[in-house]
């Protein structure tokens, strides 16, 4: 991204759209979606609560459709998208959303890269022509690349390299994934930083960012006439042009136990678990894939760790004699690569990381075993359902789900329907699928061994890289 | 590009757009606050939005860190993070919650309430559905967290050990090391500059956490709505939440001794700390000003052109966008009850950090000494102003803003004229503010990293 941060982490339970409540319905004014003759999708969802709104640019290519060698770029290029285009000088870009009145910023994961800005509602055209000038004729120098090319370097090391917990779920995502894309950090290696060249994003460019390629969601003080005749007065004159062929890289199956160790100067361990897990799409939203298995997962991840006191929390985190001082559970549930569920804590002064990796591993046989009770079940379900309502405050919050799902080739109300089929999950499927994913050989243990500073040991020197 | 500011009035434009929902108050010309004093002696603040059918809560107190005893810097917080840990028992048909039962209420109920603490705020924070048997149930389970709650001392315990283990580790990262020597730096023996460590952690007691409790006096409490209810409902709702607070006549509420101001800085001093990590942290600034001061708004906007202003400020020009030294760099004001800290911040590759520092004081130097251009000064109000309706856009955001309101006793139409005293800032009046406020050759620095070439002073 380019100020913030990506996180792949889990903030992406509270899923989407509202849950039809009467009260709710005079809020939730239907949301759209259209496809102009480029082959570039609008999705737009009025709310006129306030006279704002966000547009966001969404494109269905992120780290996890780049290849060795070049790890990284999709985020160089987010970050050379406000270095110019055939009008705008570098830097130009924010100076006229700033004007607007308006705030903005981008990000980048393995799925996607987006793009959005915050406006008063009636400088929707503004950002909409801005936006659409920079898709389709983003450049600049090779000079404001050899810039840019340090500042993502200098993030890197703020996010990764001085993060001990950073590095080890690096190092673990490397070694949970052979084949996938999902193995290469979203920010890229520092070598490939090191060696990446003008060319190099400007391929990516060229290669992804088509209209087919994109959508643009717009959330707020908005009308769908006014938004569908502004998205053809800008994005409509796109040319359209064929997207290149994807290849699947589909993960091999693990046959066994992983499992790695990363030593950085931290004073706590950590201890992450990474079991490979069916996934949703579509299909499986519909009720039309072979099992609900994920769904279950969700569910099962919710009871362990949905709310404070939940299982794991309770089981592990409290009292003198405690294993861990946090534990959690994470299930990817969707993605356009392979799922995880994840499960990780950090172990008590005196504890263990083995101690914790079975504390952490028995709570799921616990469930295989004994099950789940109807309490626990009906208080993740009410939490979602809540939740539902609570998500209505934020419109740049939806458009985020809109946007997400699209990339993810979900339906418009993927949300609603999920919050639905959570719902339809019964303690015997949440009990199955704690049986059935969680033996050793889908397995990847990483474990962060604390190195305690060394007085001795001289400073690092640092890694002198390309700059001009 | 010059912008027609005028055609926007976010204020107005935002009531006509929540008209329909707004239950309108004669009176207000644009964000209609309600605002009374319960006979308690708690100032109520209400904004009605009854699109959504939820609710958000804020009830600060004057019990923030600044409060803390030295010796036990940190309690204000442990003491947030401990009144969620369970509640005694009420009445006879009212068990006592442990830490477990009540986070199970809470979640059974789709809601939340918690506390939190600030260099000033103490704050306890509601948010629910509006739906009537709900918000009731949720009401009385926060009036029994907020009045009665258990500071068990096993669970204190606990607790303790887990904070300072986190405390351990939040010692090896090199923006917490660098935070912590800055702070000191600017605030000397102030509060401000007080934070939790082993050494008062281990002073911490729950009878400690009882008598910050017992300071919480209805008399006391700022308590600010925004949501699907009526005055007279949020009336009610409010009497419930203090409830079980000591109750007292408004006469007898007694005043809080009051706080030292910061003192300002007397010499510039250089801290370079040697530590192994991939980036040197860069931190300078001083004691800034009040929040009650009157450049407060001059300021706002004369920050917002240094380094606020997301990637057009001047500081992210020069240093990361003309020369690539820094994923990111900021300067703010943090106004308080008492002078906040200026705050200078950036972070760059160790070898890196003497050039990014000297290019980052030349430019606040510069910026003191010039002021802003014209056309920086249009641009920043062009922003802000422009930008006004998505300060308050959320329920959220608008909850944030009224407490603001409510906290600093500023007017009610505050949000309002809010647009207009902005624009009436003037490049001559930020440049003498700028001089009043900042003293580049007196400013505190810390470079947190491996070693690098000597710096220089200013």
């Amino acid at each position: 991204m380019k100020h913030l941060t990506m996180r792949l982490v889990p903030f992406c339970l509270t899923l989407s759209a509202m849950f039809a409540t009467g009260a709710l319905a005079q809020t939730a004014a239907v949301t759209n979606q259209f496809t102009l003759a480029n082959g570039l999708t609008v999705i737009v969802k009025p709310d006129r609560r306030a006279p704002t709104a966000v547009h966001m640019l969404w494109l269905r290519v992120g780290a996890m459709d780049e290849v060795d060698g070049t790890s990284g770029v999709a985020h160089v290029l987010e970050h050379m998208l406000f270095k110019g285009t055939a009008e705008l000088k570098p830097g130009e870009f924010s100076r006229q959303v700033a004007a607007l009145g308006g705030r903005e910023n981008a990000f980048t994961g393995k799925d996607y890269t987006g793009y959005y800005q915050q406006i008063p509602a009636a400088r929707l055209e503004d950002v909409m022509r801005l936006e659409a000038d920079r898709f389709a004729s983003n450049q600049w120098a090779d000079a404001e690349f050899a810039k840019e090319i340090e500042v993502v370097k200098e993030e890197r090391r703020l996010r990764t390299e001085d993060s001990p917990r950073a590095m080890m779920n690096e190092a673990l995502m490397a070694t949970v994934f052979v084949a996938s894309p999902y193995r290469r950090p979203i920010v890229g290696w520092m070598s490939d930083l090191d060696a990446m060249t003008p060319a190099d994003v400007r391929a990516f460019y060229q290669r992804w960012y088509a209209p087919a390629n994109a959508v643009v969601v717009v959330a707020g003080d908005v009308d769908l006439a006014q938004v569908r005749q502004l998205a053809e007065k800008y994005y409509g004159p796109i040319p359209a042009r064929a997207l290149p062929l994807r290849k699947p890289r589909d993960e091999p199956v693990q046959t066994g136990l992983r499992r790695i160790e990363h030593k950085g100067p931290a004073e706590q361990a950590q201890v992450a678990l990474a079991f490979k897990v069916p996934g949703l799409d579509a299909a499986g939203l519909a009720g039309k894939a072979g099992t609900d298995d994920a769904l279950a997962l969700t569910v099962l991840a919710a009871v362990l760790d949905g709310y404070s006191g939940a299982r794991l929390d309770r089981a592990m985190a409290q009292g003198a004699d405690r294993l861990a001082d946090n534990a959690w559970a994470y299930n990817g549930l969707w993605g356009r690569g392979p799922k995880l569920f994840s499960m990780g804590a950090t172990p008590a002064p005196g504890k263990t990381v083995e101690q914790v990796e079975a504390a952490l591993r028995a709570q799921v046989q616990r469930i295989a075993r004994d099950g789940v009770t109807e309490a626990e079940l009906a208080r993740v379900k009410t939490q979602w359902v809540a939740g539902e309502v609570y998500k209505l405050d934020s419109v740049f919050n939806q458009a985020r789900e809109l946007g997400n799902h699209w990339v993810l080739g979900l339906p418009l109300d993927a949300g609603e329907r999920l919050i639905e089929r959570l719902r339809g999950v019964t303690a015997q499927q949440v009990q199955a699928v704690a049986g059935r994913y969680f033996g050793d050989d889908q397995l990847t243990v990483a474990v962060l061994r604390p190195q305690p500073p060394d007085p001795n040991r001289r400073a690092r020197q640092p890694s002198v890289g390309l700059r001009h | 590009m010059p912008m027609n500011y005028t055609k926007l009035n976010p204020a107005k434009r935002w009531l006509v757009a929540a008209s329909l929902g707004l239950h309108a108050v004669s009176g207000w010309a644009g964000i209609p606050i309600e605002h009374w004093t319960q006979a308690s002696g708690a100032m109520v603040y209400l904004v009605q939005s009854p699109a959504i059918p939820m609710l958000d809560v804020q009830i600060d107190f004057d019990a923030g860190s600044r409060r803390d005893p030295p010796a036990r810097a940190g309690l204000a917080s442990t003491m947030a993070a401990m009144s969620a840990k369970g509640v005694l028992a009420g009445s006879a048909t009212e068990a006592a919650l442990d830490e477990n039962a009540l986070s199970e209420a809470w979640a059974d109920l789709g809601a939340s309430f918690g506390a939190s603490a600030g260099a000033d705020r103490l704050s306890f924070a509601l948010r629910s559905l509006s739906y009537p048997d709900l918000l009731t149930r949720a009401a009385q389970l926060a009036a029994r967290q907020l009045g009665q709650p258990a500071f068990a001392e096993a669970v204190w315990q606990s607790e303790r050990e887990r904070l300072k283990a986190s405390l351990r580790e939040a010692s090896t990262r090199p923006a917490t090391l660098a935070a912590r020597a800055f702070n000191r730096a600017v605030y000397g023996s102030h509060p401000y500059g007080q934070e939790l460590t082993e050494a008062t952690l281990a002073a911490i007691s729950v009878a400690d956490m009882h008598g910050l409790q017992r300071s919480l006096l209805p008399c006391r409490a700022r308590v600010t709505l925004v949501g699907a209810l009526n005055r007279e409902q949020a009336d009610a709702l409010v009497l419930t939440l203090l409830s079980r607070l000591p109750q007292q006549l408004t006469s007898d509420c007694p005043a809080l001794p009051s706080v030292a101001e910061v003192a300002p800085l007397r010499q510039p001093a250089e801290q370079r700390i040697d530590f192994d990590s991939a980036q040197a942290h860069v931190l300078f600034g001083q004691p800034g000003f009040a929040r009650d001061d009157p450049d407060f708004f001059t300021l706002l906007v004369g920050n917002y052109i240094l380094g606020g202003g997301g990637f057009v400020s001047r500081l992210t020009n020069e240093v990361r966008e003309k020369r690539g030294l820094t994923y990111g760099v900021y300067s703010y004001f943090s106004p308080g009850l008492h002078a906040g800290a200026f705050t200078v911040g950036l972070q760059t590759r160790p070898d890196q950090a003497a050039e990014a520092l000297k290019l980052s004081r030349d430019v606040v130097a510069s910026y003191v000494a010039q002021g802003p251009s014209e056309a920086e000064l249009r641009a920043a109000k062009d922003n802000l102003v422009g930008g006004f309706a998505l300060r308050i856009d959320t329920n959220r955001k608008l909850l944030d803003n009224v407490a603001n309101i409510a906290w600093n006793r500023l007017p009610l139409d505050y949000l309002d004229t809010w647009t207009e005293r902005l624009e009436q800032v003037s490049a001559a009046q930020v440049r003498a503010a700028l001089a009043r406020k900042l003293q580049p050759q007196t400013m505190v620095t810390v470079v947190l990293g491996a070693t690098a070439p000597a710096l220089s002073t200013p």
